[in-house]
């Protein structure tokens, strides 16, 4: 800019948009609702990947079940049929990353009730539904679960088939069992199980706290069980995607296609799908109302330059040049839109951190868009005040000073 | 004409001005004219005679068709329109009819304004704003936005801006055209006192009394100048 410094043209500009404050408000409207959006819609993404990241909830993001695939050219009872072997949880032990495993079955008894021998009750007696699982030793661990009296079998009953029990807290209640010191015993169908403990939490498969637990010898020896239905693997947290992988051909080595694996869903992957969906649809509107406001700053720029003939025909004959005159009405245009960008990005934080506190989260925004908030607001202001400056710098001083006024 | 050392400021020889038609117009034909430092001259013509045509191009905001025209020995007429700005702006100092004045900007700011494009130091624009605005008697009003003021002193104001680049030529286009006789009257002593000071001065005027208070004038009929 020859002979014009640029802290005045600048200095000229912000008078010349602060002369009509009202003026300036309306203009900036579009871009403090495109920049709002843009803002909101960004930090409202971010800060909801926090939440989900932060809700990532260990106890099943470190599941994994293993079962056989089940398929329609094998009946139920085929032998040929894929299934898991009983030593399934002794293979995927051997697995780095899994931190216990055991298998889960419940047994399909229609006739068998299990019942109480506590109480004897006049009317006969008392056969309660109660769900009958078939497990390895290691279910405890598998599931987190603990014990608020007495022991869980061990590897011996498995292997001797005893005829030993492991209440649910809920099921132990209803047979009106409290306690093992006393050697009380259940009946399952005919056969009489000794209670050897009573597990009061877990925090998977919570239908164990109402199920009578019998070692899977036991089952297949009185209940015919011919294989574990599933293997239930807790993991490292970290390590279910790895794990998942290698199980079934830990479980099945001839075969591994033939083993389902459930393994939780990567962190996070949910966040980033619901968050692109959000973000789509809302950056969407923010673009919109970027391009609308960009089109009200142009559009009321160039009335400004309409309205100003005379203040320019003056510049010009007291010796500005028409770049200068352009270079005036871009700055006043720029300045608008970074206004806009500022009080948008502003809005946009506050919206944030309302929604945050209505919903109890905590506010997460990277502060490079706080900052590139307002610079995107300028481009606009700058972009859109191209043409009204060019139609600025074209007026003649002669037509300009012609008019009165 | 104020003695033999005088130089001139305006030399316009053979000067032409068309407008193409059609029908092409003929605004200016053929003028010469000679004004030295220090001159007080008007042109007068009335509507239509291609005064107003002249005062464009005395002022830099025209170019003639053909003929030259020197400004302080330069040759003005075939500059480029960023050069022609800057002498504009160095040269010339404008007073309008309609006085021009920014509304919401202080007397001051209003003064200051042509030295933002002249690359003076702040401190020196509001000296020198000052002290232009003293010599039109306006130096008790600098805070005043224009729109409180009279005409006449909106006119002074404008004159005070003019008067702030020391331009070479003050050229005022019908200064007396939106005041009573009161305050043209005021105006009209201050070019007095200003030819008295050296200023070299042009008005152009359609009004006979305006002419007449000029050092010597010029008549401009039908886009030709005859001494009057």
């Amino acid at each position: 800019m020859s002979r014009l410094r640029v802290v005045d043209l600048v200095d000229e500009s912000l008078l010349g948009i602060s002369a009509k404050p009202a003026r300036l408000v309306l203009t900036m409207i579009g871009t403090v609702v495109g920049i709002a959006a843009l803002v909101a819609t960004v930090g409202l993404g971010q800060t909801a990947a926090g939440q989900i990241a932060e809700r990532f909830d260990a106890v099943s993001a470190t599941r994994i079940v293993l079962s056989a695939k089940t398929s329609a050219q094998f009946r139920p009872d085929d032998p040929a049929a894929p299934r898991l072997p009983w030593d399934a949880a002794d293979r995927v032990a051997r697995l780095s990353g899994v931190l216990a495993a055991a298998t889960y079955t419940t047994l399909e008894l229609d006739e068998e009730k299990v019942s109480g021998v506590d109480l004897l009750d006049p009317s006969g007696a008392t056969l309660l539904d109660i769900p009958v699982v078939a497990a390895t030793t290691g279910l405890l661990d598998a599931e987190g679960g603990g014990l608020l009296d007495g022991r869980m079998f061990d590897a011996g009953h498995d292997a001797r088939s005893d005829a030993v029990v492991v209440l649910g807290l809920k099921a132990a209640t209803r047979l009106n069992i409290n306690r093992v010191d006393a050697r009380p015993s259940i009946f399952i169908g005919d056969t009489a199980f000794a209670v050897i403990g009573i597990v009061d939490s877990v925090s998977r498969r919570a239908d164990l706290l109402e199920s009578a637990i019998i070692p899977n010898g036991a089952a297949a020896r009185l209940f015919e069980l011919t294989a574990p239905d599933q293997l239930d693997i807790r993991t490292e947290i970290g390590a279910a995607q790895q794990v998942g992988a290698q199980a079934p051909i830990a479980v099945a080595p001839n075969n591994p296609e033939t083993i389902n694996a459930q393994v939780p869903p990567k962190p996070g992957r949910l966040g980033s799908t619901v968050q692109a969906d959000v973000n789509a649809l809302f950056l969407a509107f923010g673009a919109v109302a970027l391009v609308v406001g960009g089109l009200g700053i142009a559009n009321v720029t160039l009335l400004s330059v309409m309205e100003r003939t005379g203040e320019i025909g003056l510049r010009r004959a007291v010796g500005a040049r028409r770049r200068h005159i352009a270079a005036q009405f871009l700055i006043e245009s720029a300045v608008t839109g970074l206004l806009g960008g500022l009080i948008g990005a502003a809005v946009g934080i506050v919206a944030v951190v309302a929604v945050c506190v209505a919903r109890d989260w905590t506010p997460i925004l990277d502060v490079r868009v706080a900052v590139f908030a307002p610079l995107v607001g300028g481009l606009i202001g700058l972009l859109a005040g191209g043409y009204p400056a060019i139609k600025a710098g074209t007026i003649e001083p002669i037509t300009a000073l012609r008019r009165a006024g | 004409m104020t003695g033999g050392e005088s130089q001139a400021v305006v030399t316009l020889v053979d000067l032409h001005r068309s407008f193409p038609g059609p029908p092409e117009v003929q605004a200016v034909q053929g003028v010469n004219l000679s004004i030295q430092q220090g001159d007080y001259v008007s042109i007068v013509g009335p509507s239509g005679s291609g005064k107003s045509t002249l005062l464009h191009v005395l002022g830099l905001l025209d170019r003639p068709t053909s003929g030259s025209y020197l400004l302080d020995g330069v040759d003005v007429a075939t500059m480029n329109e960023g050069d022609r700005a800057e002498m504009r702006g160095a040269r010339i100092g404008f007073v309008f009819q309609a006085f021009h004045l920014l509304a919401n900007r202080s007397v001051l700011d209003n003064v200051m304004l042509p030295m933002v494009y002249q690359s003076v130091a702040r401190k020196e624009r509001r000296v020198r704003a000052l002290e232009a605005l003293d010599r039109v008697g306006m130096g008790h009003r600098i805070d005043f936005e224009p729109s409180t003021l009279s005409g006449g002193e909106r006119q002074r104001v404008a004159v005070a801006r003019a008067l702030v680049g020391r331009p070479s030529l003050l050229l005022a286009d019908e200064p007396t055209g939106n005041l009573d006789q009161e305050n043209a009257a005021g105006v009209l002593d201050l070019f007095d006192d200003l030819h008295r000071s050296g200023i070299t001065i042009a008005v152009i005027t359609h009004d006979e009394w305006v002419s007449g208070r000029a050092q010597w004038r010029v008549r401009m009929t039908d886009g030709q100048l005859a001494a009057a």
